[in-house]
């Protein structure tokens, strides 16, 4: 008889606090909010309705509109993002890493340093930067000659979207930029050098070897903008207030949210739909997120150095 | 700050409890955190000089996150002996919960009357809650000094009005009127609940609303729509982004003639301005000469009790001064443009404070449409004419599709509106 092993408890003990900390501050609240979502108030206080509160969000047709409407406003979100963030990531990344490039750490740390702002500050700048009254964009126009082409561009229903999705890009592209960054640099310069021996330089040496190379670079970082996108909130809310206006055409899920969750001036904050809001937005990212772990991660090749 | 709060009341509970007599504390939940410098420096220490062994602590929150803040701080057991009332539902809300406590037997409130006390009352009316602090009031301030200028009169009529806007914007000088869609509530307050009453005829259109005799499409609620949707062409460049803040800026900077306000911007107006222009108002205009005008007297802020109060005596003793004549003259000229619901006439000293309160005498007040039950349920109306009053203004609905969706809104929960 083999003796049995010894129980080891080492491990449980330095996997403890993590997963303590971890469970308090996140998977009750999240099993909380699920739980929530299936109760509603009725007379005596608070019944179980079961799926009733999802029949609801997508079968009245009010709340499915506001529904539907943030969720096509969140994803065209996500896809500026995906369009605009992360090719220029990649762009700023590829430049960065030429060597004959002066004054590349500057431009790194000035390029990075909106990040770090505060959403609220970011929203002013860019609401006084784009106001029609004060701010120096319509000015800064007028000096090219070009007034025409300013708009109330955060007032109109067709731009305001597009507007707040570029000024998160503008924030942002710090992150896609240092991560590809690192990546680009990690390429060993043999790789490099063999490719040149081939003949492979300049864009085709770009396409043909340092792409490749970085796209799980780039995989996560779609993820990661996936999962900070359908999150976003404060942005809006700070620049459009929680009606997310003109006409709810900023409306995303995260305002949705908001507003029905804690309310807003005259309405009461109902917190089973918006923990509903809530659960849906959960679904919404989970999907994502697997789509892209089975569907897309495990597809690409990794290359050992 | 709420730390040294919470410190000097356990303090004051602490010593309280001791043999010998101690002053009793009483702190007063607010959202007007603009009026600290006024309660402490003027209605406290008139209080307190006449009532020695109770002192006041004003401790307000901000505006926005005022009922959320209260809500919890009273469900924790730590908030205050005196809470702020917000009109109609949210205090209603709290006094069936329990948290407010019954003050129908004060006898200040025979200082006021049912309308002014209909915003903290139950349905019925049989139990009133708070006592009505002050209203506000709807109308227009334009720049006098721009006026006489142009050689302009302040309109009495419809007509008169966009006559006045055309030869403003014919003259170019000034912005007509200063008013932007970008916040949404400056569309519907200053503008739908400001001039609609003239419309629907005050108090009369707003019951049978409320009963469901009239419906949000017929004419006198569609009507003050199609006058917004007239405002477009008179508003400034890029008012689609232009903020409450930005239009408050344009007026008292001298670069827009009209403003469309509500009272309260007396007090914040006069000291931005600082005398580089004069200011004068004018109630909304009435469809034709010789009609009956209505003016928005909106029942705004009140005084409850907490009913988990510790010290219910010296807290009925404070509200009962908070009713008296001497609290109502005191509040009115320290806040000009908050004006006060007693029954009693209060000697106002800002002249346009006094303009404004003046058109109560000549013109029918009512409260704004919406606040009173039609916005219990979801979707809710308050929130919804923000969206259509923004949206008509911008051209992106016209009057009727915006007065319908209000409509089907309301009737999708509203029983009376349903028949």
């Amino acid at each position: 008889m083999a003796q049995r092993k010894a129980f080891r408890w080492h491990i449980a003990v330095f996997l403890a606090p993590a997963v303590l900390v971890y469970t308090a501050i996140m998977i009750v609240p999240l099993f909380g909010t699920l739980n929530l979502s299936l109760f509603n108030t009725g007379e005596g206080g608070r019944v179980f309705v079961g799926l009733r509160n999802f029949a609801t969000l997508f079968g009245d047709p009010r709340w499915s509109a506001s529904f539907w409407n943030a969720l096509g406003n969140n994803a065209w979100f996500f896809l500026v993002h995906m369009l605009v963030q992360n090719p220029v990531g990649v762009a700023l990344a590829a430049l960065l890493s030429s060597p004959r490039l002066r004054g590349a750490a500057f431009y790194r740390t000035a390029i990075f340093i909106p990040t770090i702002l505060s959403f609220v500050i970011v929203g002013f700048v860019w609401k006084l930067i784009l106001s029609p009254i004060w701010g120096i964009a319509p000015g800064m126009l007028d000096a090219v000659g070009l007034k025409s082409l300013f708009a109330p561009w955060l007032g109109r229903e067709g731009t305001a979207l597009t507007t707040l999705a570029l000024i998160s890009v503008w924030q942002f592209v710090g992150i896609p930029m240092m991560l590809i960054y690192a990546a680009l640099l990690s390429i060993p310069d043999e790789v490099i050098e063999a490719a040149e021996m081939d003949g492979v330089t300049g864009w085709s040496q770009f396409w043909k070897i340092k792409l490749p190379l970085i796209l799980p670079s780039i995989g996560i970082i779609s993820i990661l903008t996936f999962v900070g996108n359908f999150n976003a909130f404060d942005l809006i809310y700070v620049t459009q207030g929680a009606l997310a206006g003109p006409n709810f055409s900023t409306d995303i899920l995260g305002t949705f949210l908001y507003r029905t969750f804690f309310g807003f001036q005259l309405q009461i904050g109902d917190p089973h739909m918006g923990a509903t809001i809530a659960t849906a937005m959960f679904g919404i990212i989970l999907l994502g997120v697997s789509f892209y772990l089975f569907a897309i991660q495990r597809r690409l090749r990794r290359y050992q150095f | 700050m709420t730390k040294t709060i919470r410190l000097a009341l356990l303090a004051s509970t602490l010593l309280g409890s001791a043999a010998w007599a101690q002053d009793v504390t009483l702190t007063i939940e607010s959202w007007r955190n603009d009026d600290l410098a006024i309660w402490q420096e003027k209605i406290i220490p008139a209080f307190e000089a006449a009532n020695p062994g109770i002192k006041i602590n004003f401790a307000p929150s901000a505006p926005p996150e005022y009922n959320a803040v209260l809500n919890s701080k009273l469900d924790a057991g730590s908030a205050g002996d005196l809470i702020t009332c917000r009109p109609f539902d949210a205090s209603l809300e709290l006094f069936k919960k329990g948290k407010l406590a019954d003050l129908s037997d004060l006898a200040a409130m025979a200082n006021f009357s049912d309308v002014a006390k209909s915003a903290w009352q139950t349905d019925d009316g049989t139990q009133t809650f708070c006592v009505p602090m002050a209203s506000v009031i709807h109308g227009f301030i334009y720049n006098k000094t721009a006026f006489e200028e142009l050689g302009l009169t302040p309109p009495k009529t419809e007509a008169e009005f966009f006559a006045l806007l055309d030869k403003i914007k014919e003259d170019g000088t000034y912005i007509p009127m200063a008013m932007g869609t970008a916040d949404q509530w400056e569309a519907a307050t200053m503008g739908y609940q400001n001039i609609g009453p003239t419309y629907w005829k005050g108090e009369e259109g707003r019951k049978a609303l409320i009963e469901g005799t009239q419906k949000l499409t017929d004419e006198p609620w569609v009507a003050p729509f199609r006058q917004l949707a007239k405002w477009k062409d008179y508003l400034g460049d890029g008012f689609e982004a232009q903020t409450y803040p930005d239009s408050q800026n344009l007026f008292t900077l001298g670069r827009a003639a009209i403003y469309p306000a509500g009272s309260w911007e007396i007090g914040v107006f006069g000291p931005q301005i600082g005398g580089a222009f004069e200011m004068g108002a004018f109630p909304p205009p009435v469809p034709a000469e010789g009609d009956t005008c209505y003016i928005s007297d909106h029942t705004d802020i009140a005084l409850g009790m907490n009913a988990a109060t510790k010290h219910p005596e010296e807290a009925r003793k404070f509200l009962e001064w908070v009713g008296s004549s001497e609290f109502a003259s005191l509040y009115a000229n320290a806040l000009p443009g908050f004006f006060s619901l007693n029954s009693a006439p209060v000697e106002m000293e800002d002249p346009l404070a006094k303009e404004f309160v003046g058109w109560r005498e000549t013109c029918e007040p009512t409260i704004r449409s919406t606040y009173q039950i039609l916005s219990r349920g979801t979707p809710n109306l308050e929130n919804e004419t923000w969206t259509a009053s923004a949206n008509v203004i911008t051209g992106a609905e016209t009057p009727e599709a915006a007065a319908e969706r209000l409509q089907q809104g309301l009737a999708s929960w509203y029983a009376p509106q349903q028949q």
